[in-house]
């Protein structure tokens, strides 16, 4: 496919268009910027993005199709980035999100990509804002992202969304005071799914206890079964009122100009990062060097 | 040498019930020379060990065997697995089996019948007949048992999610045949446990199949008193890859999770558990496999007699069908498939199976032709009759290896039950994927071993061949799809459709409420609602079950 | 403004990295086999969309677009592949992508695989075929979809 056809397959929302513009802007290629200076922006400036994160285990994929399920009914055409771990040890990853979510595979308003980590430290964010933005330029109104929510990339991932759910569930063994306190933070809205199980309703109590500290918006706890379908509309409602109000106080702005930046830090590092691979392999620097030193070095010549 | 008091017994009573119901097979079996065997060895001390894990056949726990005299009574029934395209092709089958010496049906049923639709549904294009027979409604199930009287014959049918539909079917039959319901004799596999981890062929979430599951228990006990409702299994679960300990543990955590519901249903323990059946896998290890079936046994008599308190023997006993591992047939030398299969046949008779599946050696290439299938049957009747292991009852006891594996076994697979237990049941585990990942990891390091190299497969990563002959090989005929649809298209038409839109509504109101769905389904049936009428019913209540992968 | 650029896919270690679908058409619920190709995939390091089973040809090609594969690893145990198969081809040619090469594997008979590669399927397994094999052959169709 060439570059023209491309950008006039995104225009037309051909879905292998959308799909050959995600895996270029992933890899690094040539075509990436040509890409992304593609976009159109005021599509990606209405565009709501919920992150969906929690431990394994807690639903998270069957909720986000459920969510996906009760989206449809009002015609919204959506997004959705499952993001799963690659292999330290292999490099490659099984990317098993969509399983949940392939009776949406034939619906053309709903645009599904599973991405893995690839053991950045940086990068992952700006991948998935970028596909983020094919995905809003080509008329996604909601995008999902979902990731399991216990390592930093997947916690920066988070960022990037304007809406983030916490999803748990009852007996999984956490302890809310275990949690790491940076789930918690970022949560938006907290939702206890399997909500039918033994110990939902404590959970929800202990969560309630815990709500973010200093928001102005009150953090209220969700209660769904994902499986059945129960509570999605209602969550949905919240999510729409917690949008509103972010809308009127400059929250989201705030939060998509701090999105903004921490892609671009993440893209300088991306950018970067072969270059000053290449460069510290050509030195051979010696093992008894200062590598804080080495690296001013290096960083000044740049 | 004085016998033990124990032993005298067991002479007594329980051996003596099972001769005066039937006596052993010979007057006296003796060996080539003339002399005398045995019926049962033991050690020359019966001590208070041997007593407590071994005991005698036919009582707690069982060990040994379930009934007092085993093979020397009747041979294990030799029930081998068919049923591909129609059921007029089946029928013909089976025929076959029985003039061959068959002693029981078994039934396999096509991939849309065990998923519940009909063979007219978009869901069933190119899957119909393939791996087994296709049955859309009760004028298929007539096709099937025509000229076989059901009341002569015992009838397994592997049928899991759709099961009371099958089971209601069958009796209809047996009903237009004149034979009254309690003679009909048979087993229903009706296991959806281990459909979600295993086989795949679930319909409904295992709430609502557990509900249906109860329902036929409560049925059949008061209806069919001498069907087996229920063949819970382990076949599956180790054909999926997972070990011997895990097939057992696995298995035994499904039966006690029906047992509960049962049981929380209002269902009579000491009632419903005697119809409880099993099936297992014989693999190729066969020492492991002989000490798996006896430890199964063994650690089932206690969970049922410890965990719930069932009181009659007969709720205590581990009865089951065994079928060799299909997983361990090569495509390559198939000719060395009936040598493993003779080896894990021999597993499962020393292990005392009440029933037995030898797998043909063309399997691993297609459904196996009229001439492997005999193949397999002759391996078992050779067995029964050339080899003498079924002239005396489990003959491996006191093997210082078969005990210690016994031990063993027992020891792991109730370790890992509890661990099941304690993270919240089988059903949570499920849903968790505790249980799939277990299996998966000992497939997945089964299938490096053999990569690496460390496990040698005859013919396959060592002592290979080139081989050129091709073995003829069974085809389903494509037209089989168009004349079954067709067939479908003439019972719809010429049966009373309003009759079948009352049935199917009244199933519907009963299944949003909580009362026994069996008597509504065995109406439907009667009417020739098809089987994916009656699903999509219950799919419309019930919902369907998404795979979490 | 933009030139036209040739898309190559170099096969650096941290970028590029070969995608393949795996999942089972039609009603056959053993997914071992499939399972186990996924893992070795993913431990020879290519990123595997694992889809699972009782998937219809369309969403299996609805979804290896999207997801931008080089290739679909397909199985089938019950005798439904003649059907299948080609199916998955048919409907990756109808959405426009009839380039995503499909490999299968399961229980099929010699007579078949000719039959099925005259259809576009490129490879096929069957039961025993080691796993290195399997590995190298989906190594080729990536090479291959991405240089072409």
């Amino acid at each position: 496919m060439t570059i023209d056809r491309l950008l006039e397959g995104l225009k037309a929302r051909d879905p292998r268009a959308i799909g050959r513009a995600i895996s270029l802007v992933e890899n690094g290629d040539d075509c990436a910027e040509a890409i992304l200076s593609s976009l159109d922006e005021d599509l990606i400036a209405k565009a709501t993005v919920l992150g969906i994160t929690g431990p394994p285990g807690a639903g998270k994929s069957t909720l986000t199709n459920a969510i996906i399920s009760q989206l449809r009914l009002s015609r919204k055409r959506i997004g959705i980035i499952a993001i799963d771990p690659t292999s330290p040890i292999s490099g490659g990853a099984i990317l098993g999100d969509r399983i949940r979510m392939m009776q949406h595979a034939t619906d053309p308003d709903v645009v599904m990509r599973s991405m893995a980590t690839r053991g950045r430290l940086g990068g992952l964010c700006a991948t998935a804002g970028a596909a983020l933005r094919i995905m809003a330029s080509c008329g996604c109104s909601t995008i999902i992202i979902e990731t399991v929510g216990v390592g930093q990339s997947e916690m920066d991932i988070i960022r990037l969304a304007d809406i983030t759910l916490l999803v748990l569930a009852p007996g999984l063994g956490d302890d809310i005071q275990a949690m790491k306190a940076g789930l918690l933070e970022v949560a938006d809205l907290l939702v206890v799914n399997k909500a039918d199980c033994k110990g939902a309703d404590i959970l929800a109590m202990d969560l309630e206890a815990v709500i973010r500290k200093g928001s102005p918006i009150p953090t209220k706890v969700s209660m769904t079964v994902a499986t059945e379908s129960k509570g999605i509309k209602e969550l949905l409602d919240r999510i729409d009122k917690v949008d509103s109000e972010h809308r009127e106080s400059g929250e989201r702005e705030k939060r998509r100009r701090g999105a903004h930046d921490q892609e671009v830090l993440d893209w300088c590092l991306e950018i970067l990062r072969p270059k000053l691979l290449a460069e510290i392999s050509k030195r051979k620097l010696p093992l008894l060097g200062d590598p804080r030193l080495e690296a001013k070095k290096i960083l000044a010549e740049q | 040498m004085a016998k033990h008091p124990k032993f005298a017994q067991w002479e007594e009573n329980e051996l003596a019930k099972s001769l005066n119901r039937f006596p052993e097979r010979k007057e006296k079996f003796s060996n080539h020379g003339g002399a005398e065997i045995p019926r049962l060895a033991t050690p020359e001390k019966i001590d208070t060990e041997y007593l407590e894990k071994l005991g005698f056949p036919g009582q707690y726990p069982f060990t040994r065997g379930v009934q007092p005299t085993m093979y020397r009574g009747r041979l294990w029934t030799m029930r081998q697995y068919a049923g591909f395209s129609t059921a007029a092709e089946s029928n013909k089958r089976y025929r076959y089996l029985l003039d061959q010496g068959t002693t029981g049906l078994s039934v396999a049923f096509d991939l849309p019948t065990q998923i519940g639709y009909d063979s007219d549904d978009p869901m069933s294009v190119g899957e119909v007949g393939k791996v087994g027979v296709a049955i859309d409604s009760l004028a298929d199930m007539e096709t099937l048992f025509d000229q076989i009287p059901l009341d002569k014959v015992s009838t397994s049918m592997t049928i899991n999610s759709p099961a009371a539909v099958l089971l209601a079917m069958y009796v209809a039959v047996g009903e237009k045949q004149g034979v009254a319901a309690e003679n009909i004799k048979g087993t229903i596999q009706n296991d959806v446990l281990k459909e979600y981890v295993a086989r795949g062929t679930y319909i409904f979430p295992p709430k609502p199949s557990l509900r249906l599951i109860t329902n036929i228990f409560q049925w059949c006990s008061q209806k069919t008193p001498a069907f087996n409702t229920i063949s819970i299994s382990g076949y599956h679960i180790r054909e999926a890859g997972a070990t011997a300990v895990q097939e057992v543990a696995f298995t035994l955590a499904n039966g006690c999770t029906y047992v509960q519901t049962a049981l929380d249903a209002g269902l009579e323990l000491d009632v419903f558990a005697r119809r409880l059946a099993f099936f297992f896998n014989a693999s190729s290890d066969l020492l492991e496999e002989v000490a798996k079936f006896r430890a199964a046994r063994r650690l089932w008599a206690r969970l049922m007699k410890e965990r719930f308190g069932a009181k009659h023997p007969a709720s205590l006993m581990l009865r089951f069908h065994t079928q060799t591992a299909g997983n361990t047939l090569t495509a390559q030398q198939i000719d060395n498939n009936i040598v493993r299969v003779t080896i894990q046949a021999l597993a499962a008779v020393l292990g005392g199976t009440q029933s037995l599946h030898t797998n043909s050696k063309d399997e691993a290439h297609s459904l196996p032709t009229e001439e492997s299938v005999r193949t397999a049957l002759r391996t078992q009747q050779i067995l029964a009759h050339e080899s003498g292991v079924a002239d005396t009852i489990d003959p491996l006891a006191g093997s210082y290896f078969i005990e210690s594996l016994t031990d063993r076994i027992e020891r792991d697979a109730l370790s890992l039950i509890d661990k099941i237990e304690e993270s919240g049941g089988v059903v949570k585990c499920i849903e968790e994927g505790f249980i799939q990942r277990q299996i998966e990891n000992a497939a997945y390091q089964y299938q490096q071993e053999i990569e690496r190299g460390d496990r040698i497969i005859v013919g396959v990563n060592k002592f290979q061949i080139k081989e050129d002959k091709k073995p003829p090989l069974l085809r389903v005929d494509p037209e089989v799809e168009k004349t079954q649809v067709a067939k479908l298209a003439a019972v719809k038409s010429n049966r009373n459709n309003e009759q079948v839109s009352r049935m199917l509504a009244g199933l519907e109101t009963a299944a949003r409420g909580s009362e026994n769905l069996m008597p509504h389904i065995y109406d439907c049936v009667k009417e020739y609602a098809t089987l994916g009428e009656i699903c999509n019913v219950l799919r419309k209540v019930f919902g369907e079950y998404k795979d979490r992968g | 403004m933009f030139n036209q650029c040739r898309l190559r896919l170099k096969m650096t270690e941290r970028t590029h990295k070969k995608r393949v679908l795996v999942g089972k058409p039609g009603l056959d619920g053993h997914d071992r086999g499939a399972k186990f190709i996924a893992h070795a995939l993913r431990d020879a390091g290519f990123e595997v969309v694992y889809t699972g089973i009782r998937r219809s040809p369309e969403e299996i090609a609805a979804a290896a677009i999207q997801e931008d594969v080089h290739a679909i690893g397909l199985s089938s145990l019950s005798g439904a592949h003649m059907r299948l198969f080609p199916a998955v081809v048919e409907a990756l040619s109808k959405a426009g992508a009839p380039e995503i090469p499909v490999l299968g594997g399961g229980v099929i008979p010699d007579e078949d695989i000719v039959a099925l590669k005259q259809a576009g399927i490129v490879e096929i397994f069957t039961p025993g075929t080691p796993v290195d094999t399997i590995i190298k052959a989906f190594h080729e169709a990536c090479e291959k979809k991405s240089a072409g």
